[in-house]
């Protein structure tokens, strides 16, 4: 049979199509449905947290951080409980990371605060003496991109049906809307920092990247 | 039958892209050497701002290798070998000759706007699957125009049979347009939402668990699909062709073909042991990775074999140096990478070093020197004119294999160490170390490891050398040669 393929191009390419579809189709397609499910009590992202989430994309933070802690307890004791599938289902994309350069940090809301993250990201060799993770002054500088996360939040809210505007759920309103509950938020992190310029920014109506940031990795926990 | 000589081979669009390969190589690879030193010393990060941090840099360099220089290394092969397998000139079709020229160029654009869009940090995260929207729609029609020539040039082919290089690029093709396609499925928020927000910015389609299966799923087949079986290709073409050996054997390379295309596909669930994605997938994909040693040592046996009785040329050609170590390591990273997938080993290795090290000993020693043999085994039949120095050639074979050897020692160590160490407890069962204490101790492995990427780096600058001077100042040949390539 194979001898006779090679000889047929466009029976051989449907022959081959099959061999290595027929994994995905096998592995992938039955637990979709039942992963997708959330657990108790988890929350889709604020629209400050998603915008921060961008930073930390933006910024390939996932190229040295894990967001997902493994059953041994070598881990548990180090980053918290363990990682279930519920928790991960607004995550879109995910954020496992592949490489441990620095620390895991699905659950980093639970022992830094913001104080801590502040300093550490202007200077985190000065926090962690032989961190080799760069600096990061310009989250202080760089204007988050609110608008951009809002427009995500309602993609995914008209799309695939996350929770948003649900009773106990964050609430997106309009646009404006979102902005003003974006900048009440952000106005309880900038009163928990020193940086005066970051400060005054968001006393204008600004965002820097720094806040959004910081209201991100708080959430992880 | 067509006399070998009736037939005039037409190589532009293959020097086109071997130039693109030499000079995405040498980007990517510069980068590459830059983060490595940045984990060594950390000052570096910080010298272009927010542009030159390891993480607007990595995914730049992780591209700019497999997508620049592996990709265009394999059109560049196939531009060239494509015509003699199938037995029809480019130059025969005036249709295919333009679709080539748009295939190069089309890309180059599509590598352009990758690289201003990685530096601005505009990335939707997943891991050689960076590209937003915009630029992965580009991408698909930079594959459909491939496509058209790819089985263009088959429709047209004299050859009725097709050889043993085709199968493995029709298999590259296929795979890669199902995988790249399913991988990038994301909505654009701009329009979905009504106008709001950043244009090119969109949403993944899979949340979660899922997103994980489906982005490893393709993460680890764009390694077999990329790095494995266009490489494959290479070798079955150059390493008979530059030996001027048969092929050991057509039922071996039946079997493994085959059996790659079967299983590869399964393995991908081994990049998330221990995680959240379903403990069955997680089994499947630690068996599967040890089965596919059997059709990956199957294609490189196949290859060590067809050297039998010849083995002298390795102390004459450094041709064959380059493809006998390329082989070789091939067996060596598809036989490490099976046992990284043991879920009692993957439990230390996973998240350490020890994984950029098994990625490297495969790219660098395989990917790598089957590209830089191909194109060497290229350049004196396009340019008509003997490889311009041998002695280059194998000074560059020796820098870089040392250089190969410091990476993947150096990683090894630095990722069994931090392994270790993050599991390690004192005699009440407390973490023995902070965090931290795992970094530090990397500073040496880091050190090492720089060093040997700066050293292959080195070599790819000569092999640039080498073929730029064999253009330019490379004696002239007469008719071209059958097999072993002429230096000087």
């Amino acid at each position: 049979m194979f001898h006779w393929l090679e000889k047929n191009p466009f029976f051989f390419t449907v022959v081959v199509f099959v061999f290595v579809a027929f994994a995905g189709i096998v592995e992938i397609l039955p637990d979709f449905a039942k992963q997708s499910q959330p657990t108790v009590g988890t929350k889709p992202y604020t629209v400050l947290q998603l915008t921060g989430r961008h930073v930390y994309i933006k910024d390939s933070c996932n190229a040295c951080h894990s967001q997902l802690i493994r059953p041994f307890k070598s881990e548990t004791d180090r980053y918290g409980d363990y990682s279930v599938s519920g928790e991960y289902a607004y995550d879109r994309p995910f954020l496992w990371g592949s490489k441990r350069t620095g620390p895991d940090l699905l659950r980093v809301g639970n022992y830094r605060t913001t104080d801590w993250h502040e300093n550490h990201m202007m200077d985190p060799a000065s926090v962690v003496p032989g961190s080799i993770m760069p600096k990061y002054p310009h989250h202080f500088t760089n204007i988050a991109d609110v608008e951009t996360a809002y427009a995500e939040a309602v993609t995914v809210r008209d799309v695939f049906n996350t929770p948003y505007d649900k009773e106990g759920m964050p609430q997106l309103g309009s646009l404006a809307d979102s902005e003003a509950t974006a900048l009440a938020d952000a106005k309880v992190i900038a009163a928990g920092m020193k940086n005066q310029a970051v400060k005054d920014a968001v006393a204008n109506g600004k965002i820097p990247e720094i806040v959004a940031l910081i209201a991100y990795l708080n959430s992880l926990k | 039958m067509q006399s070998h000589n009736a037939l005039e081979y037409d190589y532009t669009v293959a020097k086109m892209f071997t130039i693109a390969a030499i000079v995405l190589g040498i980007v990517g690879m510069t980068i590459g050497v830059i983060i490595a030193f940045q984990l060594a010393f950390p000052a570096l990060s910080n010298l272009l701002g927010e542009y030159g941090t390891f993480g607007r840099l990595r995914p730049l360099h992780t591209d700019a290798v497999a997508f620049g220089f592996t990709l265009s290394g394999i059109w560049a092969a196939w531009y060239y070998f494509g015509q003699r397998v199938l037995k029809v000139s480019m130059a025969e079709s005036p249709f295919m000759m333009f679709i080539g020229k748009l295939h190069f160029w089309l890309y180059i654009l599509g590598v352009a706007a990758i690289v201003v869009s990685l530096l601005m940090g505009i990335t939707t995260s997943k891991e050689y699957a960076e590209f937003e929207w915009p630029i992965d729609v580009a991408i698909v029609l930079v594959w459909v125009i491939f496509g058209i020539n790819l089985f263009g040039m088959i429709g047209i082919r004299r050859e009725k049979y097709l050889y043993i290089s085709m199968w493995y690029m029709i298999a590259f093709y296929v795979a890669i347009a199902m995988l790249y396609i399913f991988n990038n499925m994301e909505v654009p928020t701009y329009f979905a939402s009504g106008g709001h927000g950043a244009w090119y910015h969109s949403v993944s389609m899979y949340a979660g668990t899922n997103d994980a299966l489906v982005q490893w799923w393709y993460g680890h087949n764009a390694v077999a699909f990329v790095f494995t079986t266009p490489i494959v290709a290479l070798i079955y073409y150059f390493l008979p062709k530059e030996s001027g050996q048969p092929v050991f054997s057509y039922k071996l390379s039946i079997i493994s073909f085959w059996g790659l295309m079967f299983v590869y596909l399964w393995a991908g669930g081994h990049h998330l042991l221990f995680s959240t994605v379903p403990d069955w997938l997680q089994t499947m994909g630690s068996i599967f990775s040890i089965v596919l040693i059997l059709p990956s040592w199957g294609s490189a046996i196949n290859m060590l074999l067809t050297m039998k009785g010849e083995w002298g040329q390795l102390q004459t050609n450094p041709l064959i140096k380059f493809m006998v170590l390329a082989s070789t390591f091939y067996m060596f990273s598809t036989l490490e990478g099976p046992i990284q997938a043991i879920k009692s080993v993957n439990a230390l290795a996973h998240f350490t070093d020890w994984i950029p090290g098994h990625v490297h000993d495969g790219t660098l020693g395989w990917v790598g020197f089957m590209i830089i043999a191909a194109l060497f085994h290229m350049t004196p039949r396009m340019a008509k004119r003997e490889m311009y120095s041998k002695k280059l050639m194998e000074s560059q074979f020796w820098i870089q294999t040392t250089g190969i050897v410091l990476y993947f020692s150096s990683m090894w160590i630095a990722g069994i160490t931090q392994g270790m160490m993050w599991r390690a407890t004192d005699q009440f069962g407390n973490l023995s170390y902070s965090f931290i204490d795992t970094v530090t101790v990397l500073h040496p492995y880091y050190t090492i490891r720089g060093v040997g990427g700066l050293l292959y780096l080195i070599g790819v600058f000569m092999w640039a050398y080498n073929i730029y001077k064999t253009f330019t100042a490379g004696r002239v040949l007469e008719r071209e040669p059958q097999n072993a390539t002429p230096m000087a």
